[in-house]
């Protein structure tokens, strides 16, 4: 074990913020990346859906 | 036993088992990397020249390498696209796109902060760093034109194009440092010998870029389905899908 608290560990041995600020921006993009996705997925099926509404009611 | 594997070339018989895939690989994508951060965080010892800023090194390297091997990936895709007019290709090129520039922007990110304690700066415009962002200009642009030509099948074929010519920067990017003076050190893993770092480090690395390569192919899976529903919005099988999810 490296670190002898949670406290030292934070601090990342004076390292804090260049190791929690690469770590915490990966992490970021990461979501970010799944949430514009899920996003996207969420837009197409609710179009999908209206499109085949408007099929159908133009059916006669 | 042969099984077709021609059969998933097509955008139809792909679409249900990408999404049967898809959890698999984010699940391997979670173990690898929680394991992988665990040895990085607390077996991997602090280094006696950069202390705890060489942790970095577990998403650094990672995503560098993702950024490279995900452009080769897309540029193949184009190329198989542009040989044998594939509808599938170019629908996978384009869904690895945004993956590789978001690992593009990580490594570029990453590497600054690294840098910053190392060398003493944020940036330099040396060989392997100018290189680096150049490839995240290439997949802009990709994505960029691609979404500027209306026609998909003209847009496949230019951005394909674009794709190829710029696959010539990967090479360019791997050998930066050995071809010119850089503050970038060398590679520590290389294939002609063996690695330059303590062996914790090195598992924890390679555990967390198998990671990144497991992530890699879950999302580019869910966005080449979303790909896939709009593209093929006007087939029948995609109303019938909808009307069996209705």
């Amino acid at each position: 074990m490296n670190w002898g608290s949670a406290q030292a560990f934070f601090a990342m041995g004076g390292y804090a913020l260049y190791v929690w600020g690469a770590y915490g921006v990966a992490a970021a993009c990461i979501l970010l990346e799944l949430w514009v996705l899920r996003r996207r997925r969420r837009t197409l099926e609710r179009d999908l859906s209206r499109k085949d509404a408007d099929d159908s009611s133009g059916q006669i | 036993m042969a099984i077709n594997i021609w059969k998933y070339a097509s955008p139809q018989t792909f679409y249900p088992l990408a999404g049967r895939l898809v959890p698999w690989f984010f699940a391997l994508a979670a173990v690898l990397g929680v394991v992988g951060l665990y040895i990085g965080f607390f077996v991997a010892p602090t280094d006696f020249q950069q202390g705890d800023s060489y942790r970095i090194i577990f998403i650094h390297v990672p995503a560098a390498w993702m950024s490279m091997f995900l452009y080769i990936v897309m540029a193949g895709w184009c190329a198989v696209g542009m040989v044998f007019n594939t509808r599938l290709s170019f629908m996978m090129a384009l869904a690895i796109a945004p993956t590789g520039a978001m690992f593009t922007f990580v490594a570029l990110w990453t590497g600054s902060l690294w840098g910053k304690p190392t060398w003493g700066t944020w940036w330099v415009w040396d060989a392997r760093l100018t290189s680096e962002l150049i490839l995240l200009f290439l997949y802009i642009g990709f994505m960029s034109l691609h979404a500027a030509i209306d026609d998909v099948r003209r847009a496949d074929r230019a951005a394909g194009l674009l794709a190829l010519v710029g696959a010539i920067n990967v090479p360019i990017i791997y050998f930066s440092v050995k071809w010119w003076n850089t503050l970038h050190q060398g590679a520590s893993v290389s294939l002609s010998r063996s690695p330059s770092m303590a062996s914790t480090m090195l598992t924890a690395m390679l555990l967390m870029s198998l990671a990144a390569w497991m992530y890699a192919i879950a999302v580019s899976f869910l966005r080449v389905r979303a790909i896939i529903l709009d593209r093929e919005s006007g087939s029948d099988w995609v109303r019938e899908l909808e009307e069996a999810a209705a």
